[in-house]
């Protein structure tokens, strides 16, 4: 244990207006959610002498909401909570499977959402998720409130784009059209606690002649921030999936990610069971080449 | 019913349970210090100087260099290589430099970020090629710490008349012990001037001997205890000696007691691990599938300092041949010199790295010979009455054959390896399946001539009172010591079990009943208390017509043979049975007292889309000549076989310059709950004549048996001949891409 | 700062550095050991404590966020006089060896249960698997697991 207790300089506001105005005094803070990212950093002894901004006991902006276009889960919402909640679980049975594979149980019961996105980790587990059904990451300061597409949300390695002193408020997500073939799937470096080497997820809709009407698939690990497949996805559009256009469209996979090698995996072996994956879920059936 | 093979429950269980039970990191001292070490950020070269920051204030802090060191600068072991704190010469990254210690660990480390050494680097030999190419000459004329020969019949002669000759190289990593509670020490002075340490530790014997080096104190004046100690698995065999010399120092300097306990990065990065192997195999073999000539290279990284490398080399040369006997052998063996953190101790001590490839390669040459890899193990595999490499003949308890046979029958082996035959064709599983075997011996106690120079001495005492004590410094880490101790001496003097204690681990109320290592705690330190127990038995009855069975009658009893002392110890020491002969320069004969034997066979599944290997069942059956207490003995075989998971699919110590790249817990894999497979675990019982009620040994055997059983099995499924540990599923998708 | 809090069921009353990690307040301010630390990352579950019934790892929580919380330790669970029916169930299927991960195990394993978690060894191990354990290989742990479940079954029927 590396850090020093009596160097920190804590804030713990009580309500998202004393947050803002304390966030907005000292824009320099860290901001602590459910901290099982945070407080890593500091038991190696990083954030001695920092300012830190606890913005747990914030109530207005955590649970899950119904709205009328989708649900709202509140950023300090634990990934635990989200599973637990029945519209999440009726409407996006990806995102509860996605939480459900976050760290373990005491992971889970402390990391939140917002937490997770505004530490724009390469390897967010959720975040594949959140990209296949369209999320979008509401966001609030004291100058006011802005929202972003999920996919904007990102802008590198632990990088995004809040503003100086602004706070996640909240993720919204729509709910898309029923009938979609589903995916997740998270490729850790065990069966459970255990960070991504690769984490995808997928959403198609097929129509009754079997032509693609949309595909929306998404991957994490993969580069400095979840990536959609914007090349395969709008290839696939309008085509039956028969073996050529499926094989191209994991060809194409490539063009929208760019994993690396590092002490968890490699990029050779990212990029191909990414488009392992992506082809087993595109088959109308599995079918696999032995070695 | 007899105490020893019973299921009585762990003896320290409830502390533990209740969190009573305590580490070292659990005790507070009156004025204690904690402290740290600043290391080395280079693989090898010089030291120039030392500077701290003039900036900080250093009055708080006590700080100690090589300088401070009253006796020797060495941790006294088997070569006495390695410093306690490098003073002019670096030798590897994470070599310790300087100690501080503060009042508040916080403090202590951040002072570490004052102190900066200056290096003149010189150009570092991190790998085993590098080393044995003398890139670098770093330790004597070729690298090499040591070098064994095993030599049986004529090897040359017996492969120019083989019908096969087959041959193979296989690889293994460093593995990391990974015990949850991080290596910690406590040291502080008396009044007196003796020194008192305390800590997580295998050997406080060990601890002992190195601390009299380097503090120049007497015997006496050094005591050594240890604390509830939470995993050791050879992490905590010699590594234990230098972080008690470290917080020593630190309480010399500054009178105050020094508590060390290092986090897990530190202790991940810093201390021992598995050696790294290659094992090049070269076999001649008849038609009919008999082995008639079997050459094996081993070639192991040592790391920067020789510490234990010549015994874990020396196990490693042991058992490389697996469980055959074959009329000509050559085991050549080295252990090089590398610029990296010292290998020690770890579970298998040698024994998982070459059996892993003289398993595997039984699949290679069956495969290669067109023989089913179980019937040609059949037709090896030692008997009673067979003769290994060194010319030991197997006189007692011998149950290869039986585990093979059990572990077939009860995993349905054979069936299971035709179904998942026909599964692995149809193309729309979404998995491959496969069965794989594999079958090991592992010798208990110390290797060769070991025993006799450790001339351990254990026993029991008889208190005032009518209680009897056991008395080892053989030490609980988890395995069961103090339960089947208790069981032991209780079935030898027939009395409950809950009459008889177990004396804390502390040098000064114990003998040197030697390490806490090599299985031979049960079976040997098992054996000399239970000499012990009848000795005292016969002592009493001597003195008192019978042995009573009663606290009472025993203060009794007690009263007659201690003539007014507080208690009688009956100590025994280590006395060699006649029929074992070993003669350490031609390195033949009987190496170890005996073997014990375990098979596994592991059913797994291999995805299509992510080559991710799933475990589905593994069945274990082993041989440990008597179980004192089964549910303890299983205890070692599955934890064991866990650890052997670990290594064969996801343990891979990644290192760049030297210094280890993934030394957390996050990123450095073990098996959780989920990744562990159901086991069906038997024991098969072949008593030996030399153990406890039978017992041979089992702390590591369960390490050696499922590497090469993952590999052969993932053969069976993908086809794939994977030959390097872990294997990854990166390797997998590496090999499919290639081919 | 002022922090209100219930730790196995006492009323506690810390005062001090706000970001003092939940374990170190346990083990330092009131002597509860029988919280581990094994790495300081959330990663191994030996520092595993209930905040309100839910397992969380005490290494990654600042001692700030848990005023008006109910925390329990493993020494809310038994003595080694009397234990605990699962510790005992632990003692009796060998599920504890080292013992150093087991304090946080057993908090784990009592989340499960307590819940009415169900007695499937798959269900189990995932509930178990923040939770590292070295020695054991974590069969016997399960079994334990599944005793208590099962005997609480039977009771809860005759009832």
């Amino acid at each position: 244990m590396r850090g020093a207790p009596d160097s920190i300089y804590f804030l713990q506001p009580s309500s998202l207006e004393k947050a803002l105005q304390a966030y907005g005094e000292n824009p320099d803070s860290l901001v602590l959610a459910g901290g099982t990212d945070l407080m890593v950093a500091w038991n190696a002894g990083l954030l001695n002498n920092k300012k830190v901004l606890d913005i747990s006991l914030i109530r207005e902006i955590r649970g899950v909401r119904a709205l009328k276009k989708g649900v709202l889960i509140g950023a300090l919402t634990a990934h635990a909570d989200i599973q637990r909640n029945a519209a999440v679980r009726r409407h996006f049975p990806l995102i509860q499977t996605a939480c459900s594979v976050v760290g373990g149980l005491q992971i889970q019961n402390k990391g939140t959402l917002g937490g997770n996105i505004a530490n724009a980790s390469p390897a967010g587990d959720t975040f594949p998720v959140l990209a296949v059904y369209e999320a979008i990451v509401r966001l609030i300061s004291r100058q006011g409130r802005r929202a972003l597409a999920f996919m904007d949300f990102f802008e590198g390695v632990k990088k995004t784009r809040l503003l100086p002193a602004e706070l996640i408020e909240s993720v919204e997500i729509p709910y898309s059209r029923k009938g979609a073939r589903r995916l997740f799937r998270k490729v850790g470096t065990r069966a459970a606690q255990a960070i991504s080497k690769t984490v995808a997820a997928g959403l198609l809709w097929v129509g009754q002649d079997g032509t693609v009407e949309e595909l929306r698939f998404a991957l994490g690990s993969m580069a400095s921030t979840v990536r959609r497949l914007v090349k395969a996805e709008k290839f696939i559009k309008g085509k039956k999936l028969h073996r050529d256009a499926v094989e191209e469209a994991c060809r194409l996979l490539k063009d929208d990610v760019d994993p690396i090698d590092d002490v968890r995996s490699t990029r050779e072996y990212r990029l191909q069971i990414s488009q392992n994956i992506l082809r087993s879920f595109l088959s109308e059936a599995n079918y696999y080449e032995n070695p | 019913m007899p105490a020893a093979g019973t299921n009585i429950w762990r003896r320290e269980g409830p502390e533990k349970l209740c969190g009573t039970a305590r580490y070292i990191d659990d005790y507070t001292f009156p004025g204690c210090l904690f402290g740290v070490t600043y290391r080395s950020s280079i693989a090898r070269g010089l030291i120039k100087k030392i500077v701290f920051d003039p900036k900080f204030s250093w009055d708080e802090f006590t700080v100690v260099t090589a300088k401070d060191i009253p006796g020797v600068n060495r941790v006294v072991l088997i070569e006495n290589d390695q410093p306690l704190l490098a003073d002019v010469k670096i030798t590897h990254p994470l070599e310790p430099i300087v100690l501080v210690a503060h009042s508040q660990r916080h403090k202590a480390y951040e002072a570490l970020s004052h102190i900066r050494a200056e290096f003149m680097e010189q150009p570092p030999v991190l790998t085993i090629e590098e080393s044995l190419a003398l890139k670098e000459t770093l330790y004597s004329m070729d690298n090499a710490f040591k070098k064994l020969l095993i030599e049986r019949g004529s090897v040359e002669s017996a492969m120019a008349q083989a019908d096969f000759v087959v041959e193979g190289e296989y690889r293994v990593p460093h593995q990391e012990q990974a015990y949850i509670e991080n290596n910690g020490i406590a040291a502080y002075f008396e009044k007196d001037g003796s020194l008192v340490v305390m800590g997580s530790m295998q050997c406080p014997y060990y601890v002992h001997k190195a601390l009299k080096a380097v503090f120049k104190l007497s015997d006496h004046r050094i005591r050594v205890i240890q604390t509830t100690t939470g995993g050791g698995f050879g992490g905590k065999e010699d590594y234990p000696s230098m972080i008690a010399g470290h917080a020593g120092l630190l309480a010399l300097k500054s009178g105050r007691p020094v508590k060390i306990i290092y986090d897990r990065h530190e202790d991940m990065a810093a201390t021992t691990k598995r050696h790294p192997a290659i094992v090049r195999h070269k076999t001649g073999v008849a038609k009919d599938g008999r082995l008639l000539a079997q050459d094996i290279e081993v070639i192991m990284d040592g790391g920067a300092y020789a510490t234990l490398s010549p015994v874990v080399l020396s196990r490693g040369a042991l058992h490389a041949t697996g469980p055959y006997e074959c009329p000509n052998v050559r085991v050549r063996s080295v252990c090089m010199i590398t610029n990296t953190p010292p290998n020690g101790a770890f579970r298998g001590f040698g024994a998982p790295q070459t059996l892993f490839a003289a398993e595997l390669h039984m699949e290679k040459i069956a495969s290669v010979i067109g023989m089913d890899s179980v019937e040609l193990r059949r037709k090896n595999v030692f008997k009673l009455g067979a003769v290994t490499a060194t010319g030991q003949i197997l006189r007692e308890s011998v149950g290869a054959r039986e585990v093979l046979e059990r572990t077939l029958k009860r995993s349905r082996y054979a069936q299971k390896r035709k179904e998942y035959s026909r599964w692995n064709k149809n193309k729309r599983h979404s998995t491959w399946r496969g069965m794989g075997i594999a079958l090991v011996h592992h010798g208990a106690g110390f290797t060769g001539s070991g025993e006799v120079y450790l001339a351990s001495r254990a026993g029991v005492s008889l208190t005032q009172e009518g209680t009897v004590k056991v008395l080892t410094a053989s030490t609980e880490i988890g395995q069961g010591t103090n339960t089947i101790f208790a069981q032991i001496v209780s079935h030898a003097l027939d009395l409950p079990q809950t009459m008889v204690e177990i004396e804390m681990p502390d040098t000064s109320l114990v003998p040197d009943s030697g390490p806490t290592v090599a299985s031979r705690t049960c079976m040997v330190v098992g054996g000399l208390i239970e000499r012990a127990a009848l000795e005292m038995k016969e002592a009493v009855v001597r003195a008192a017509g019978e042995f009573p069975r009663t606290k009472k009658g025993l203060a009794r009893a007690a009263a007659k043979i201690l003539n007014g002392a507080p208690f009688r110890a009956f100590i025994v020491q280590y006395k060699k049975p006649d029929e074992i002969e070993w003669n350490d320069h031609a390195y033949s004969g009987d190496a170890y007292g005996v073997f014990s034997y375990g098979c596994v066979a592991v059913d797994l599944e291999v995805d299509r889309a992510t080559y991710e290997v799933r475990l589905r069942r593994l069945t274990t059956v082993q041989d440990i000549g008597r179980a004192i207490n089964s549910k303890l003995a299983e205890g070692q075989m599955i934890g064991g076989i866990t650890q052997a998971l670990g290594y064969a699919l996801w343990e891979n110590p990644v290192y760049q310059n030297g210094f280890m790249q993934n030394s957390q817990l996050t990123n450095y894999i073990i098996p959780t709950a989920m990744d562990t497979p159901p086991m069906d675990v038997e024991i098969v019982e072949k008593p030996y004549s030399h153990g406890p009620w039978g017992a041979k040994g089992v702390g590591e055997l369960p390490m050696d048996i499922p590497g090469p059983a993952v590999a052969a099995a993932i053969g069976h499924a993908t086809g794939l001949w994977m030959t390097e540990l872990p294997i990854l599923p990166e390797k997998i998708c590496r090999k499919i891409n290639a081919n | 700062m002022r922090i209100k809090l219930t730790i196995n069921k006492k009323k506690r009353v810390y005062e001090g550095a706000p970001f003092k990690r939940l374990i170190d307040v346990l083990r330092e301010n009131y002597e509860l050991t029988g919280t581990k630390e094994g790495c300081g990352e959330g990663e191994c579950g030996a520092c595993t404590v209930l905040v309100d019934g839910d397992p969380v790892n005490s290494c990654l929580i600042p001692v700030a966020q848990m005023n008006g919380r109910r925390i329990e330790t493993v020494e809310s669970l038994g003595t080694p006089k009397s234990l605990h029916r699962l510790q005992e169930s632990f003692l009796r299927e060998g599920g504890a060896q080292c013992g150093i991960c087991t304090p946080g195990m057993l908090m784990s394993a009592w989340a499960w249960i307590s819940r009415g978690g169900s007695a499937r060894p798959s269900e189990i191990r995932r509930a178990l698997a923040g939770n590292l354990c070295r020695c054991t290989g974590y069969q016997h742990i399960v079994n334990s697991v599944i005793k208590i479940i099962k005997e609480r079954k039977r009771e809860s029927r005759t009832k």
